[in-house]
């Protein structure tokens, strides 16, 4: 249901009350409504909707316009946090896609901001933050440690006035997990943003950062929301024809090839994204066995189109083996197995 | 057709197939359940409520459910889920219907954003609104029961919604929520009061509702324009006293109790502002219900000497 309004919006003014009273549930779980509500209104067609319907979408654009607003704030409290460190600092996901004014930020909610910095400064930068009221969120001990020992950022830092939360990194995947994209040269073709002191990454490398994040990192909770992201880079991005032989290069040059191969295939097949023949081809190359891209095929696709409501086995089922694939990825055997019995004997949290 | 015209089977028979569509204010409930508490709750304390005559479409999707599991022994506790989601883990059946209001409350104040949600009580006389903003123990529902008991209408106990264009309240009157001591003081006040049932040792103790006037739910459609905000306290022997809060200070304290006024941006500070230079706010003491009834009665039949009163001490 939902799948279908993304990809032909068109035609959301012919539903039904009682599509729109499914529509609406699986919007809101997967972090659409909001993208609904601007889909409508970019083609004039929110007085046509049936009246019930209208504030539930006035509500989720009040909440997006609200953390936009959240994010520039807050990118404007960390370039004054930062002022006169020497470092280059590129902002990640939300906060690039808000401040680049990209298409995925449209209805886009999401109030954390992500950035990127050397591995060299990330001390400093962590200072400078503690220093103006960023604190780190209360983790137990071994998670402390997991953080700063393993993982590709510091321990979420989050303002004690304004509650929101900045996640410093210094790659963009666990440097102990499969896929290493060096983190250097992500920085070097960073390009400056205008009027701020920020950086963003370069078109290719936000394509493959949000691949990689989704596919490699993520255990696809918010499938959808991620494809759509992924989506929208693409259809804006891919205007310029230059910029597909410099996503397949930079795919290459990043170690993020099979990520890639994921994020072209499923947001072609779920939202119809235009991607040429022969990119698809050469990306044919990247995919994995064919038992195991079958075995993703499936999975992906029971989360994808479960909805809110479906609670049965097949889906708790994918959704495990999404969650074990995400930590195969992220770190060895020999971390993994420890670290997961650890989770498990952990006092399962409220409504888990 | 109102919830009360149903007889209990066909309220069960609802409840455990396509859902009961209860319609509260502005929004549509539909609610899905086999556990006894929530039945029995709604038919004593929503019988004057409606029932959606177009069930094609709720605004929230309410499911409560009794489950078992040897992890809490095989004793039964319920599951809630709203939209499919789970707003709050497995709920001890004694408390599952203290815990079913509040879930409608949930969907409220987390999703209605197209209002400005305060977290008061609203009543009228008069066609003119008091609004109740108060943290928790100050007496805002007890004195909210006692005033509708006394022909005050209750436009809601526990969250006023605010339309952003006309500064109206827009009513739910939902069953009024008492605590503990409260709860007796109430039955006492008002003899004829209904209560739902009784949810004991949660957070906050014994919690029990009291059913809503059938004039207040009558009236659901009209909406009231706010003439006053009142800062109520209870404070045991007190008598009525009275003093008058600075606009500045008003605002905030609407600010400071509304839900989504952050989220609101530019629109949440236009409207507090707006609404703030329209009415007259005051604070409020007292101990005995019947006084502060008669205070409040008096400022809607225009005595204002009371108004004006300096606070007194004990």
């Amino acid at each position: 249901m939902l799948k279908r309004a993304l990809i032909a919006p068109d035609r959301l003014d012919a539903l039904q009350l009682h599509e729109w009273d499914r529509l609406l549930p699986e919007a809101r779980a997967a972090g659409l409504l909001a993208r609904i509500d601007v889909l409508l209104n970019e083609r004039g067609m929110f007085n046509g909707i049936p009246d019930p319907v209208k504030p539930h979408l006035i509500a989720a654009r009040r909440i997006a316009d609200n953390e936009r607003c959240a994010i520039r704030w807050e990118v404007n409290r960390i370039a004054h946090a930062l002022a006169g460190v020497d470092t280059p600092v590129v902002l990640l996901k939300g906060a690039a896609y808000i401040l680049c004014g990209l298409p995925n930020a449209r209805g886009r909610i999401s109030s954390d901001v992500d950035i990127l910095v050397p591995k060299a400064s990330i001390e400093q930068v962590e200072k400078r933050l503690l220093d103006h009221g960023w604190q780190h969120i209360k983790l137990d001990e071994y998670d402390q440690y997991f953080y700063r020992q393993w993982s590709h950022e510091l321990p979420p830092l989050q303002h004690r006035d304004r509650g929101t939360v900045v996640d410093v990194h210094h790659t963009i995947l666990p440097p102990i997990g499969r896929l290493h994209p060096d983190p250097e040269k992500l920085l070097e073709a960073s390009v400056p943003l205008k009027g701020t002191k920020f950086n963003v990454l370069a078109p290719p490398d936000m394509v493959l950062h949000s691949a990689a994040h989704a596919f490699q990192d993520g255990d696809l909770t918010r499938g959808l929301r991620d494809l759509v992201d992924i989506d929208d880079l693409l259809r804006h991005l891919g205007e310029k024809k230059i910029f597909w032989d410099e996503l397949v290069a930079r795919a290459e040059e990043l170690d993020l090839c099979r990520p890639l191969y994921y994020a072209l295939r499923y947001s072609q097949f779920y939202l119809e994204t235009p991607i040429a023949q022969n990119i698809l081809d050469v990306s044919k190359a990247w995919r994995p066995a064919r038992t195991v891209s079958f075995v993703m095929d499936a999975t992906i696709d029971n989360v994808i189109t479960a909805g809110p409501w479906r609670k049965d086995l097949c889906l708790k089922l994918s959704q495990e083996l999404l969650y074990i694939r995400a930590h195969w990825l992220r770190m060895p055997p020999y971390l993994l197995i420890p670290h997961l019995i650890r989770k498990a004997l952990r006092k399962p949290h409220d409504g888990a | 057709m109102k919830i009360s015209q149903l007889t209990s089977v066909q309220l069960l028979e609802g409840l455990v197939g396509p859902g009961l569509f209860l319609s509260a204010g502005p929004f549509i409930f539909q609610i899905r359940t086999k556990v006894p508490q929530i039945a029995e709750g709604l038919r004593l304390l929503y019988g004057d409520f409606r029932i959606a005559s177009c069930q094609d479409f709720a605004d929230f999707h309410i499911r409560f459910e009794e489950r078992r599991s040897w992890r809490r022994g095989f004793r039964p506790y319920a599951s809630v889920e709203v939209d499919g989601d789970r707003p709050s883990g497995p709920v001890p059946l004694e408390q599952v219907y203290a815990v079913f209001e509040g879930c409608l409350n949930w969907c409220i104040f987390t999703q209605a954003y197209q209002y400005l949600i305060i977290h008061a009580a609203a009543i009228e006389r008069g066609g003119r609104a008091a609004l109740l903003p108060a943290p928790p123990g100050s007496g805002k529902s007890t004195l909210c029961a006692a005033l509708v008991n006394r022909g005050w209408r209750l436009l809601t106990d526990e969250l006023t919604l605010i339309a952003t264009d006309s500064r109206t309240i827009v009513p739910l009157a939902r069953p009024v929520s008492l605590k503990n001591e409260s709860i007796d003081v109430i039955k006492n006040f008002a003899p004829k009061a209904v209560f739902g049932p009784v949810s004991p040792n949660t957070i906050k103790g014994t919690i029990a509702h009291m059913r809503p006037p059938a004039e207040s739910v009558a009236r659901l459609d009209e909406y009231c324009p706010i003439a006053w905000m009142i800062l109520p306290t209870f404070r045991s022997g007190a008598t009525v006293s009275v003093g008058e809060i600075s606009k500045g200070e008003a605002f905030m304290r609407v600010a400071e109790s509304a839900v989504n006024y952050m989220a609101l941006g530019q629109l949440g500070f236009e409207l507090v502002s707006t609404l703030i230079d329209e009415i007259s706010c005051y604070r409020f003491e007292y101990s005995d219900l019947n006084g502060a009834v008669r205070w409040f009665d008096d400022l809607v039949f225009g005595d204002k000497s009371i108004v004006a009163q300096p606070s007194e001490s004990d």
